[in-house]
C-alpha cells in the first residue's frame, strides 16, 4: 500500500522516474501538457506501486512525494 | 614605527581580526606584523595562495559581517580587482591597502602614485567607487586605516588606503589608541539563520536589467552621501595664496618643503592636499580657482590627479605639472622651480 | 501511511531553472537532505559558484554567498574563519572548480580547510552552452572541440580526486555518480559524510559527483545517465580517494 503524489505542474517530463521504476509503473502522459509546457509523468497503476521511492530518488525536480 | 606596521596595528585597534594577503614588496611588513599579532589576540592571519584568493577570503569574512582587510602593492591590486568589483556589487565593507610601486606591469619596487586612476575610478569592471584615503605621514597611515574601517561599515563599501612605498617604509613616531567602534547595522550578514530569520544572500548578480539598475542607483545614492559628507583635505598656507600646489601623499610632503622655501622668497604659494582622493575635494579647488592665478600638480606618475584638478577648477587657470614616474620622487628643488616658473607667469607644460 | 519521501526543508520551494533531466537537481536535494538530517540548517552557509548552479542561492534554504567564478573555496575559507562554528559548503561545477578555480581548490585542500565541497563533474560547460570543460573526455565533441577533444592540442582531462589525493592536507575525497538509484544513495551517503566531517572538525571534504548534462551532450536524459556509466566512470572511477580518519591516505 503506497501513495505517490506528483506536483505535476513542476514536472519537466524528463523521464528519469520512468526509467527508474522497477515495475514500469510510471509513464509520460503524452495527452497532457502542464503549465510549463511539458508532458508530465504519471503513475499508471497506483495499486501496483509499493512505494520504493526509486522514482523520487531520481527525480531532479523533487516533484514526487511518497507515502506508504 | 614603520608606516606599514602602523597600518597593521591600527587595523587591529579598529577591531579587525582577519587579515589575508600575499607577499609583495613594498608592503610585506603589514603581513609580517599581522602574522605575529593575530594569533596572540584570537585573530586570523592567513597567507593566501594568491592575491585573488586573498581578496575572496576578504569577501567571505566581510559577508559574515566582520571587519577584515588585505594589503598589497600595485600588481597585486590589479589581481584583486575582480574581488573588489564583486564586493562593490555585493555592498560589502572591507579595507584594502595599496602601497603603490611603479608600473605598469611588474614595474619596479620604488614608490609611485601611478595607481591613482585605478583607485579613484573603482579599478575594475562595473559602476562603482572605492573610498580612497591618501596618508602623508605614518600617523595618518594609522588614523586613516581606522577611519577607513568606520567609513566602509557606514557606507557598505570598500575603503582603500592609497599609500606608496615611501609611506610604507618610512619610520615616524605614531600614537595608536584603542577606540570605540561605531554601532553599525549588519543584519544583512551571513551568520546562519538560526532558524529564526529569513535567509540572507550576498550577491552581485541580477538577471533583470531594471533590478540591476535599481541596485546601482541605490549604491550611487550612498556615494552621493559620501561625496557630500566625507571629503577630507588639508589646506596649507592658502590664505593669501596666488599659486596653489595640489599634491597628496609623499608628493605633498615634498611640496610643503618647496612652498616654505618659496614663501621665504616672498612667493604667495600654498598647498591643497587631498586626503580623500575619492571623494575628491572639488569645492576647495573650485574656490581656489577664484583666488589663485595658477596651479601646480605634483605627482609620482605621468599626471593622473591633474585631470581631477582640471575638472574641479573647470579649466579656469593654467596648471603646471611636476611629475616623476617609474619610482622616482620629485625633489623639493623641482617643485620649487615649478613654483618659480608659475610665479613668472610660466605656462602649463 | 506515513511520508517516506518528500522535499527536504533545506531546499526552498523555488522551481529549479535546470534543464529537464539535469542531475543538478538530484545533487541539490541530496545536499539539502544531508543538512536536514544533520540538523544544521540554521548554521549552514552555502557558497554558490558561477556556472549552471549560479542560482543555487535561490534553492538552498540557508544563508548563501555568491562567489566569483572559481573563488568559492576562498570565500568559504573567509566565512569559515570568520565563524568556525558555522557549517560552510561550496557547490561548484567543473569549470569553476577544476579550471578557473584550480588554485583555490588545491590550496583549500592543502590547508585542510574545514569546509565541505560539492563538485559537479558533467564534463562540459553548461551555462554558456556546451563548451569544452577541463573534465571533458578525450574525443568528446563540444562547441569548442567540434572535432572531438584532441589531447595533443588541448591536453587531457583533470582528475580532481586523484590529484588532490596526492596532498597530505585533505581529510576526505570521494567520487560518486547520480546516474541510478543505487549510485544516488551512495552519493547521499558520501555527501552526508562530507558534512559530518566538518561538524567533527576533521577538515576538507570534497565529493565529486559525476553528473549529466543531457542538453549539451545532445542526448535524452535517460541516455545521458547511460553515458555516465559507459564513458565517464571508466575515465573517472568511483570510490573513496582519501579518508584520513579511516586510515586511507594518512598524512606523511
Amino acid at each position: 500500500m503506497a501513495k505517490l503524489t506528483f506536483r505535476t505542474d513542476r514536472c519537466k517530463g524528463c523521464g528519469l522516474c520512468v526509467a527508474a521504476c522497477p515495475k514500469g509503473l510510471i509513464a509520460i502522459a503524452k495527452d497532457k501538457i502542464n503549465q510549463k509546457g511539458h508532458h508530465p509523468a504519471e503513475l499508471t497503476d497506483p495499486d501496483a506501486c509499493v512505494g520504493c521511492a526509486s522514482c523520487a530518488t531520481m527525480c531532479p525536480d523533487c516533484i514526487i512525494e511518497v507515502e506508504r | 614605527m614603520k608606516g606599514n606596521e602602523a597600518i597593521a596595528e591600527a587595523a587591529i585597534q579598529a577591531g579587525c581580526r582577519h587579515y589575508f594577503g600575499y607577499p609583495i614588496t613594498p608592503q610585506t611588513e603589514v603581513a609580517a606584523y599581522m602574522a605575529k599579532r593575530m594569533p596572540k589576540i584570537g585573530g586570523c592571519f592567513l597567507q593566501a595562495e594568491s592575491e585573488i584568493a586573498a581578496i575572496n577570503m576578504v569577501y567571505g569574512v566581510a559577508s559574515a559581517g566582520k571587519r577584515v582587510m588585505t594589503s598589497s602593492s600595485s600588481p597585486g591590486i590589479s589581481l584583486k580587482g575582480e574581488g573588489i568589483s564583486y564586493m562593490a556589487g555585493a555592498n560589502l565593507p572591507a579595507l584594502v591597502v595599496n602601497v603603490q610601486r611603479g608600473g605598469p606591469g611588474l614595474g619596479g619596487i620604488q614608490p609611485s602614485q601611478s595607481d591613482y586612476n585605478q583607485a579613484t575610478r573603482g579599478g575594475a569592471h562595473g559602476d562603482f567607487h572605492l573610498l580612497v584615503l591618501a596618508p602623508a605621514s605614518v600617523q595618518e597611515m594609522a588614523d586613516l586605516t581606522m577611519l577607513g574601517f568606520d567609513l566602509a561599515d557606514k557606507y557598505r563599501m570598500t575603503a582603500m588606503i592609497l599609500a606608496d612605498g615611501t609611506m610604507g617604509q618610512m619610520m615616524e613616531p605614531v600614537e595608536i589608541h584603542p577606540r570605540e567602534i561605531p554601532e553599525c547595522d549588519k543584519s544583512w550578514a551571513l551568520t546562519g539563520t538560526k532558524m529564526q530569520r529569513e535567509r540572507n544572500i550576498i550577491n552581485s548578480l541580477s538577471m533583470d536589467p531594471y533590478d540591476l539598475e535599481r541596485m546601482n542607483l541605490e549604491r550611487y545614492e550612498r556615494y552621493a552621501a559620501v561625496e557630500r559628507d566625507e571629503v577630507r583635505y588639508e589646506s596649507y598656507r592658502m590664505d593669501d595664496a596666488e599659486i596653489c600646489v595640489v599634491a597628496f601623499g609623499i608628493a605633498a610632503r615634498v611640496a610643503k618643503n618647496a612652498i616654505n622655501e618659496a614663501r621665504k622668497q616672498g612667493v604667495k604659494v600654498g598647498l591643497i592636499r587631498p586626503i580623500t582622493l575619492w571623494p575628491f575635494p572639488k569645492a576647495p579647488l573650485k574656490a581656489a580657482a577664484e583666488t589663485c592665478k595658477s596651479f601646480i600638480t605634483v605627482e609620482l606618475n605621468m599626471g593622473q590627479m591633474v585631470d581631477d584638478v582640471r575638472l574641479a577648477t573647470e579649466c579656469k587657470r593654467p596648471i603646471i605639472t611636476c611629475n616623476r614616474t617609474g619610482g622616482v620622487i620629485p625633489s623639493a628643488a623641482e617643485v620649487y622651480n615649478a613654483i618659480m616658473n608659475a610665479q613668472k607667469g610660466g605656462q602649463a607644460e | 501511511m506515513s511520508v517516506v519521501f518528500q522535499k527536504p526543508h533545506a531546499l526552498t520551494d523555488a522551481v529549479l531553472h535546470y534543464c529537464p533531466g539535469c542531475t543538478h537537481g538530484i545533487v541539490h536535494r541530496l545536499v539539502a537532505e544531508a543538512i536536514d538530517e544533520l540538523g544544521i540548517e540554521g548554521k549552514t552557509i552555502g557558497v554558490a559558484p558561477v556556472g549552471c548552479a549560479v542560482f543555487a542561492y535561490d534553492y538552498f534554504n540557508c544563508d548563501v554567498a555568491e562567489a566569483a567564478h572559481g573563488r568559492a573555496p576562498a570565500v568559504a575559507t573567509g566565512l569559515k574563519r570568520a565563524e568556525p562554528s558555522n557549517i560552510v559548503f561550496t557547490y561548484q561545477g567543473d569549470g569553476d572548480l577544476a579550471s578557473i578555480g584550480t588554485a583555490e581548490t588545491v590550496h583549500a585542500a592543502a590547508r585542510n580547510e574545514n569546509i565541505t565541497v560539492i563538485f559537479i563533474n558533467n564534463a562540459i560547460y553548461g551555462m554558456t552552452g556546451g563548451q569544452m570543460a577541463p573534465t571533458s573526455l578525450p574525443g568528446q565533441v563540444t562547441q569548442t572541440s567540434p572535432y572531438g577533444r584532441d589531447v595533443n592540442h588541448c591536453g587531457y582531462p583533470v582528475r580532481i580526486c586523484e590529484m588532490l589525493a596526492t596532498l597530505d592536507g585533505p581529510e576526505y575525497l570521494e567520487r560518486v555518480a547520480v546516474n541510478n538509484v543505487k549510485n544516488v544513495r551512495a552519493a547521499k551517503k558520501a555527501i552526508k559524510k562530507a558534512f559530518q566531517n566538518q561538524i567533527d572538525g576533521k577538515g576538507f571534504s570534497l565529493v565529486e559527483v559525476l553528473s549529466s548534462c543531457p542538453t549539451n551532450w545532445g542526448m535524452t536524459p535517460v541516455k545521458a545517465l547511460e553515458w555516465i556509466d559507459e564513458k565517464m566512470i571508466p575515465y573517472y572511477p568511483l570510490g573513496v580517494y582519501k579518508d584520513r580518519s579511516a586510515g586511507k591516505g594518512e598524512a606523511k
